[in-house]
């Protein structure tokens, strides 16, 4: 029923669409689909921004439609199909869970260009895009080694999919080049938006005796349980630090929009072409909320975590590492490829979880 | 520990019972509204509003209701007085109040809410253990267990509560009668909007003092199917909300505590158990039928 529901309202939104993209049809239409609402706090948020910084950037060449609260699955195909019949030049599909159906509409539509958020699905007119936000994590996981007491942190994860399990061992290796004892305790939550779930979650986790919290979901509802319980939190994809000014130690900020306008230049200049982009700290496709609640020796580690990360001189998977069962994964110095990384499926050493398959 | 988790199971109970409760007895008059999930929103964005805008988190509890309810009088009016078909007017509110409260409450994103601070009730709140769990809780909690156990005499103690579920069994004969068919509906429709709309105050105010889009992620549909699997008895619906949020919460404790169960399945647990212990306590197919409002979702034009 609740799909049926859903279905109708994307439907309903896809029409909406159609309207309010109908009045110009001289400026080139790139359009976007989001999973969440555009004011979730989080994920779509940091992904609005990005089209509202395209949208003032070459606003007198471009249109940007949106289709909002696009559920993953077959309803996401039926959305996308609409925005590429009603005229889109480049659609921007913002959520792992879109990946199938952009694929499958990127068929039938070979003249539009399509761009896939964090999938590994590509295509000659479908692009793919994300962000080491790894890098971020690896940075928070050694302020929480700092700041954590009892040497214990909470994740609120929302679905086993690599880049999740990529976050939380990142995560976990940055605790443990501090505190090699550092332990990490998962809860999945099994949803990307449902505030009331989060919270639980995370209620869970403190009352578990964490005293240091981090999620890899879309709602300030963990930040703000954090405060109330008056224990260290980090943001994800947006600044949380309005739910939480005396919690938020930093957030992992996603900035999309250099690379949204860079993206549409190409277009408009016909210069655009597939490609399979991974960037990261340093392109500035992602950014660290200032670093704060945290004393100042805390604060310069990170910095120069940061730095060094940038620089190319520190990358967060290099050996020694082993999996959570103890065996070997990566010798001394040895570093991880994207691949590899990219279809993470198993846990390091340390984490506190046994890993969904 | 057990303390703490219990406090969140109640948190995580209380909106179920209450948005149940209110589509309980508005079933029992006969009439299905599927609009729960969007009258639970539309509360929601009401009693952020109206906490925030007057600075008194109470205000917000009676915007929440006041919202609520005269959101379904919108649903009352389209299937009581148009006689239009109930369900798909049902499905069309819940449209209009995902959509409608998301344009209400856009200024409001992103703003921290006001915790509905608790009433302590002084001497029982120091007994141990039971004290801070039953006696140190805000008013929707003491609302939630007031609802189920007014509504329980009133549906079966009260010489009104028995024309109600007259009508929902036969508003022909009710209507015979000389009982006024419409307007209880009206009414009953009113009355569940009106707990619809406490609940979705519940979640803005209480569960995540916040408001975001979307903020009731199914839960008004939750609500609607404990009615069913309740078999239309108030205290059952007390004890499936009561079921589906403790093992809601226990699964995230057993995944913080690491008993290795795939996450997938201990999501699925609150589903999966709600319904067999509802199943297992309503077996008796007879007295479900009885219990079954016979008119349910069904037109009713008065013929003079």
């Amino acid at each position: 029923m609740k799909k049926l529901i859903i279905a109708l309202a994307a439907t309903a939104a896809a029409l909406s669409g159609f309207v309010s993209g109908a009045q110009a049809q001289e400026k080139t239409k790139v359009c976007f689909v989001y999973v969440g609402t555009k004011t979730d706090g989080g994920w779509t948020q940091a992904h609005d921004l990005g089209r509202q910084e395209l949208q003032k950037a070459l606003g007198d060449k471009i249109e940007t439609p949106y289709l909002e609260s696009v559920p993953e699955g077959p309803d996401a195909e039926r959305a996308i199909e609409r925005m590429a019949r009603s005229g889109c030049a480049m659609i921007f599909t913002t959520s792992f869970g879109f990946m199938d159906a952009t694929v499958k509409v990127a068929q039938k539509f070979p003249k539009v260009k399509f761009e896939h958020a964090t999938g590994f699905k590509a295509a000659e007119n479908l692009a793919t895009y994300n962000s080491r936000f790894y890098e971020g994590r690896y940075i928070q996981g050694q302020i929480a080694a700092k700041m954590s007491k009892k040497g214990l942190a909470g994740y609120i994860a929302s679905f086993p999919i690599p880049e999740v399990v990529m976050g939380i061992n990142a995560f976990e290796l940055g605790a443990k080049s501090v505190n090699p004892n550092f332990k990490l305790k998962v809860v999945w939550a099994n949803t990307w938006f449902d505030p009331g779930k989060e919270a639980d979650a995370a209620k869970a986790l403190i009352d578990q005796g964490v005293d240091i919290l981090t999620q890899h979901t879309d709602t300030t509802a963990p930040m703000q349980v954090a405060a109330e319980r008056g224990i260290l939190a980090f943001g994800q994809a947006s600044d949380m630090i309005a739910a939480g000014p005396k919690t938020q130690l930093t957030a992992i900020v996603d900035t999309w929009g250099a690379y949204y306008i860079k993206r549409t230049k190409a277009l408009l200049d016909g210069t655009w072409k597939s490609e399979q982009v991974w960037d990261g700290l340093k392109d500035g496709i992602l950014t660290m909320a200032p670093y704060t609640n945290m004393p100042d020796d805390v604060k310069a580690m990170a910095e120069e975590t940061e730095a060094k990360i940038k620089s190319g001189e520190l990358h967060p998977f290099t050996g020694p590492i082993n999996k959570q069962d103890g065996s070997a994964w990566l010798k001394a110095g040895e570093k991880a490829d994207d691949g590899t990384l990219l279809g993470m499926n198993f846990y390091v050493e340390g984490v506190d979880d046994k890993l969904p398959q | 520990m057990i303390e703490a988790i219990l406090l969140t199971i109640i948190t995580a109970a209380t909106p179920l019972v209450i948005a149940a409760i209110g589509e309980l007895v508005t079933e029992r008059a006969g009439v299905l509204n599927l609009g729960v999930e969007g009258m639970m929103i539309m509360g929601a964005v009401c009693a952020f509003a109206g906490s925030y805008l007057t600075g008194v988190p109470l205000f917000g509890v009676l915007a929440g209701i006041l919202g609520g309810a005269l959101f379904s009088l919108l649903f009352g009016f389209l299937t009581l007085t148009l006689v239009t078909n109930q369900v798909a007017t049902g499905l069309a509110l819940t449209l209009l109040g995902l959509g409608l409260s998301g344009q209400l409450g856009e200024s409001f994103v992103g703003i921290p809410g006001v915790k509905l601070s608790p009433i302590v009730f002084p001497v029982l709140s120091d007994i141990p253990f039971i004290g801070p769990l039953l006696f140190r809780q805000d008013i929707t909690f003491y609302l939630s267990i007031a609802l189920v156990i007014g509504v329980n005499w009133f549906l079966f103690r009260s010489r009104t509560g028995l024309k109600l579920r007259a009508i929902g069994d036969s508003h022909g004969s009710a209507h015979a009668l000389g009982i006024n068919v419409i307007r209880t509906r009206y009414l009953a429709v009113m009355f569940g909007g009106a707990c619809a709309g406490l609940a979705g105050a519940q979640l803005s105010l209480v569960y995540t003092p916040q408001w975001v889009e979307n903020m009731t992620a199914g839960r008004g549909w939750i609500a609607l199917a404990l009615v069913v699997f309740a078999s239309w008895r108030p205290l059952r619906v007390l004890i499936g909300g009561y079921i589906f949020g403790a093992v809601g919460i226990l699964q995230l404790h057993a995944q913080a505590f690491g008993v290795g169960i795939p996450s997938q399945f201990l999501s699925m647990l609150p589903y999966a158990v709600t319904i067999v212990v509802l199943i297992i306590i309503s077996h008796n197919r007879r007295t479900t039928l009885i219990n079954t409002p016979a008119c349910l979702g069904k037109p009713f034009v008065p013929d003079r």
